[in-house]
């Protein structure tokens, strides 16, 4: 009974589902994120059947609300106690396990911190080269992605047996979470091994602001704002435009707000509607991280900074004049 | 004979975890940050020639880790290592002028070295991992050229070690390490233990400088010159570079003479609910 029930799955699984792709979810442990649903927008420009890998435990609804996003034609679950924590380590022998089971073509999540330590490891375990951070989709095998923080954008072609990508949230639409009808089954058995790594704790800057990577508007402040108190402002002017907070690395060093606001080479990457820069001189590390913005607004004391250069509108002024000004503004002209 | 085979097993095992561990950190030679760099004309890259290089910042923050561990008294040995063409033998003195004790460079034409991948210097670092049995790899998270992020992922699946990555705090116990590591939202800590790879993130560390006395020593020391076919891999190319070019440029707009005339132009443009 096996021997033809094997030869059939090979039949299937070799022509039928060859150019599949497996998009890898992330989640909170409560819902899907947002990065998640542009990495499915770029997996639908592949034009080839979508499954989803959700791990983690206790992770039904998360499957159930990732079944309905458009586009998504099967969600394979791994639920174990073990992936709780959602180690690199773990999820990446289960997305090799159901690689192995299904041979994808693509394999794709959002480049966030969560997959940048994933993907790559896969690509580790399979021998493949991995293809980071892709900004556009020209066919299943060439890409664009920047490299030298923005400065270059190199178009690519991969050879790789199955491409391993991360793709910028900011540069493809969100895929809608209505309108699809995935089905759910679970992902293939692997034995979770124990890989040396443990999880400790967890420390998650809370705010009810819009978050970072995909707010309409973002007010980011940089190192003209002197001291901590006085970066507050930032947030005041954020909450009023009911905007999102960003840093230039400059401000996160002089300890003005936490790490995880820094937009730059190596910080987030945002592309917001509009993006209101306050005391920030525009170093290339910082445009690398904001140049995508459709509206750049800078305002500065100083006329010579190369913010100016990149800004739609700009205004020489004193931030903290300015600022103030601005809110009274647009309370006014409602 | 049992109980003294057990006995030195025993001391064996104590100096393993509480004073040998040896580490190796991958340096990188890359254009300097501060240089605007220019596309060649024929879209196969961008200018290298006659422009200054440095060690990539994130290296330089591993290399400066791995001294602290050491001055930590909680390694025995660093040796740094660079995948490149002679001219890495620079940034290798460099790292050893700052209190690495020993180098190699696996050397590789320039041919080979423009077309190299992340996937390639993970295979490099494995083979001299496995040559020499270190117990922590310290790598940048990224190289501010080709911004990959994968190099240390890649080697921690190669090796089946664990991995921490964009590290902003090592602690080193015995024979692991928790290591705070920065994630999207705030940080997490985890705890490694060795053998693993660990990634440094910006705000791990300040490197230091390498003072004059210094780097004169760092000539003495052992740099160790290979071949890739000496360590018995091969660089097949996975991708392909079709072509590299400019970003869209931003122009620059209009100064706004004033707060009013600034919000009364963005709401025109609908920026506002």
């Amino acid at each position: 009974m096996i021997f033809p029930r094997t030869l059939f799955k090979t039949a299937f699984t070799s022509g039928y589902r060859y150019n599949s792709t497996l998009v890898v979810a992330e989640h909170s442990g409560d819902a899907l994120s947002k990065i998640t649903l542009n990495a499915i927008a770029a997996a639908n420009k592949l034009g080839s059947d979508i499954s989803v890998l959700v791990t983690g435990s206790n992770v039904k609804k998360i499957a159930e609300e990732t079944s309905k996003v458009n586009g998504v034609k099967k969600v394979i679950v791994a639920d174990d106690p073990k992936l709780k924590d959602q180690l690199p380590e773990c999820v990446a022998d289960v997305i090799v396990a159901a690689h192995k089971q299904n041979n994808y073509g693509s394999i794709i999540a959002g480049a966030s911190s969560f997959s940048r330590g994933i993907i790559p490891r896969v690509g580790g375990i399979l021998d493949v080269s991995p293809i980071s951070e892709i900004t556009e989709i020209h066919s299943n095998d060439t890409f664009t992605r920047p490299m030298y923080a923005g400065n270059a954008m190199a178009k690519i072609k991969s050879k790789a047996p199955v491409k391993l990508i991360t793709v910028r949230g900011a540069a493809f639409e969100a895929a809608s979470n209505t309108g699809g009808s995935g089905a759910i089954e679970d992902a293939p058995k692997v034995e979770i091994k124990e890989h040396g790594a443990t999880f400790v704790s967890k420390e998650i800057v809370k705010s009810d602001r819009p978050e970072l990577t995909s707010a309409k508007i973002v007010v980011s402040g940089g190192r003209g704002f002197k001291s901590k108190e006085n970066f507050e402002l930032v947030y005041k002017f954020a909450d009023a435009l009911n905007a999102g907070v960003g840093a230039s690395r400059a401000a996160v060093d002089a300890g003005f707000c936490p790490n995880d606001l820094q937009v730059g080479q190596t910080g987030k990457i945002v592309n917001p509607s509009l993006y209101i820069c306050c005391g920030i001189s525009g170093a290339i590390q910082h445009v690398a991280g904001m140049k995508d913005s459709k509206v750049i607004v800078a305002i500065n004391t100083d006329k010579e900074a190369p913010i100016f250069q990149i800004a739609d509108y700009g205004l020489v002024a004193d931030i903290f004049k300015a600022i103030p000004e601005f809110i009274d503004e647009v309370k006014n002209t409602k | 004979m049992t109980i003294i085979y057990y006995g030195l097993f025993v001391v064996f095992r104590v100096n393993f975890f509480l004073l040998i561990m040896r580490i190796l950190v991958g340096v990188k030679n890359v254009i300097d940050y501060a240089v605007k760099i220019r596309v060649k004309p024929d879209k196969t890259g961008v200018v290298k020639d006659n422009v200054p290089h440095i060690m990539n910042p994130f290296c330089d923050i591993a290399v400066e880790e791995a001294v602290k561990l050491k001055e930590a008294k909680k390694a025995t040995e660093i040796t740094v290592m660079s995948l490149g063409t002679d001219k890495s033998s620079t940034i290798l003195r460099t790292a050893m002028a700052k209190g690495a004790d020993k180098a190699i460079l696996v050397q590789v034409d320039a041919k080979t070295n423009e077309k190299l991948e992340p996937l390639h210097v993970a295979k490099a670092l494995a083979a001299i991992v496995k040559r020499d049995k270190y117990d922590c790899v310290l790598l940048g998270k990224q190289a501010i050229d080709d911004d990959c992020n994968q190099t240390g992922q890649l080697l921690a699946g190669m090796l089946s070690w664990p991995q921490a990555t964009f590290a902003n705090k090592i602690e080193a116990k015995d024979g692991s390490l928790d290591v705070v590591c920065e994630i999207d939202g705030g940080l997490q800590t985890v705890n490694v233990k060795t053998p693993a790879v660990i990634t440094a993130d910006l705000r791990l560390n300040t490197p230091r400088y390498a003072t004059l006395p210094n780097i004169m020593k760092a000539k003495k020391k052992p740099l160790e010159t290979l071949k890739a076919s000496d360590l018995g891999i091969s660089f097949d190319n996975q991708t392909e570079i079709v072509e590299v070019t400019e970003p869209p440029t931003r122009s620059a707009g209009e100064i706004v003479p004033d707060v009013k005339t600034l919000v009364s132009k963005l709401r025109e443009k609908g920026l506002f609910d």
